[in-house]
């Protein structure tokens, strides 16, 4: 391993770090302006033009407030919950291609941290594991209300990754790779051939389990609104409930960019014209988080597990199947 | 070199690990070091360049497993130390130490008697994942369907255990007990088990 190896992938951690963790502080700004805009508001106006530096003073205030740590709570894990979940949301960048290659200098850039062959895996590995930030800080917080919403919030994760991976593997089937890369160049050809096509079911089941992974109204259960509390970030306050905060708009951010790869064609060609396509695209699934919380009410959680298991199970499993056969006719004509 | 160092860090770190959960009282500290040290595990799969296990040991054990764990763990209070009931602590050591050993051998017997040898070794081409595909539905396809049908049986005995009236069998009774059995639900009031 060579010198310029270990430099460029310090580099590309940290521009993938300093980015997403200002576009997740600027993901609140735009969800409150959005949400005030469809309620017929202004939202933030008094901090700078048109309220753009009330991201810095909410950073402030966070910073600045005093970190409790209340009685009783286990304070270890009390401690570490939030960094487990912004962690695992910015480990889960690791696999996801922003840009196609491009060359400064005479020096061809991946923008991808690491392209393992089993990227697409690895990124819902880790967003797998960033169920255990909810979990262990409503189990350490000594608090019944935190732990309910932990034990709801662990059972949304646990059943919307059935769906995410079964609507993931008919995708899968027809590309052949489990590589962000590769699935993006099997729909380099243009508009007509994005998987959004030829898998309309997946599409949208993936879609709708984004909307649990990422834990974003209308399946916002790890908060339940009626018990008038913030669910498992109860006892949290400063920047360990802002944690909690920059993981969850990571997140949004991430799938959206997966979402955009896998289903929407990505950056198409590597040309820049296709880049800028693939930001719109990220920048329109983003937008569709927040739409969406502002036109819809939760769901109760038994309509949430009957919606999981006996609807959306189902159709991930026929898509699955259908696509199978399809396949085997498809290569048994070819021959 | 990094190999090096990364096998090192992440040994330490495993053991770390589950000498936390193994040594601990507090149920939330074992938990938790049991979530990562099954993370730490997958970085060795990670280093011999087997991506594919690698990423299934962090979903099946750190994503499913363990969570589910959580989840049974939900029901008592995690936030107090739990005082383990010691009887007679020598025969646990002994036991345990034996049990240790016994491992170690049946670990260590095929590579001292027979040298292990790779069978199947993974092609760089053709990628991870198609290579475990290919072994799986070939060589080891029987012990593979059995795996499933082991845990459809754990499956449907989990549901009939923990369903409600999964005992009776509406197939195997007369029609007169099945209106029975209906004119009992209607009245809750009435004793269970009159017919």
């Amino acid at each position: 391993m060579d010198l310029a190896f270990i430099i460029e992938t310090v580099v590309k951690i940290v521009v993938i770090l300093l980015v997403f963790s200002a576009l997740a502080g600027f993901g609140t700004y735009f969800e409150r302006k959005i949400l005030a805009f469809m309620q017929r508001r202004l939202g933030p106006m008094h901090v700078g033009p048109y309220g753009l530096l009330q991201v810095a003073a909410d950073g402030i205030k966070l910073f600045t407030k005093e970190d409790i740590i209340p009685q009783n709570v286990v304070k270890p894990i009390f401690k570490l919950a939030p960094v487990i979940t912004a962690a695992t949301a910015f480990m889960a960048a690791a696999a996801i291609p922003f840009w196609p290659e491009f060359t400064v200098l005479g020096y061809t850039v991946h923008p991808i941290v690491s392209d393992i062959n089993v990227g697409i895996l690895y990124v819902m590995a880790v967003m797998a594991i960033g169920l255990y930030g909810p979990l262990l800080g409503g189990m350490a917080s000594a608090n019944k209300f935190s732990l309910i919403s932990a034990a709801r919030s662990a059972a949304v994760f646990i059943s919307y990754e059935v769906i995410t991976g079964l609507a993931l593997l008919a995708p899968l089937m027809m590309v052949g790779s489990l590589s962000l890369i590769d699935i993006n160049n099997y729909q380099s050809a243009g508009i007509t051939h994005w998987i959004a096509w030829s898998q309309p079911v997946a599409f949208i089941l993936f879609w709708i389990a984004a909307f649990a992974e990422t834990g974003r109204t209308p399946f916002h259960l790890v908060a339940n609104d009626h018990e008038i509390i913030d669910g498992f970030g109860t006892e949290y306050s400063g920047m360990r409930w802002g944690l909690f905060f920059i993981g969850e708009y990571a997140n949004m951010f991430f799938i959206s960019f997966v979402m955009a790869l896998i289903f929407l064609g990505g950056y198409g060609d590597g040309s820049i014209a296709g880049a800028l396509q693939l930001l719109l695209k990220v920048a329109f699934f983003f937008f569709f988080f927040l739409w969406t919380r502002a036109a819809w009410p939760d769901v109760r959680p038994d309509q949430l597990m009957w919606l999981c298991w006996k609807v959306l199970m189902p159709i991930a499993v026929l898509n699955v199947i259908v696509t199978g056969v399809v396949i085997l006719i498809q290569t048994q004509g070819g021959m | 070199m990094f190999e090096v160092v990364a096998f090192y860090l992440f040994a330490a770190l495993t053991i770390a690990m589950f000498t936390i959960t193994v040594m601990t009282s507090q149920a939330l500290y074992a938990l938790t070091a049991m979530a990562a040290g099954m993370i730490f595990i997958s970085a060795f799969f990670f280093m011999l360049g087997a991506d594919f296990l690698g990423v299934v040991q962090i979903i099946v054990y750190t994503g499913a497993v363990m969570a589910l764990y959580a989840f049974g763990m939900m029901f008592f209070d995690t936030t107090r130390t739990m005082v383990e009931k010691r009887e007679n602590p020598r025969t646990i050591f002994i036991l345990g130490v034996l049990a240790a050993t016994l491992v170690v051998f049946i670990f260590i017997s095929p590579i001292i008697s027979t040298h292990l040898e790779t069978q199947y070794p993974l092609e760089a081409a053709s990628g991870n994942s198609q290579a475990i595909g290919m072994i799986l539905f070939t060589k080891f396809l029987v012990p593979f369907e059995v795996a499933a049908v082991m845990l459809l049986v754990a499956m449907i005995a989990g549901i009939v255990l923990a369903g409600k009236k999964m005992d009776k069998s509406l197939t195997l009774m007369a029609e007169e007990e099945i209106a029975l059995m209906g004119a009992n639900e209607a009245k809750p009031d009435s004793q269970e088990g009159a017919h």
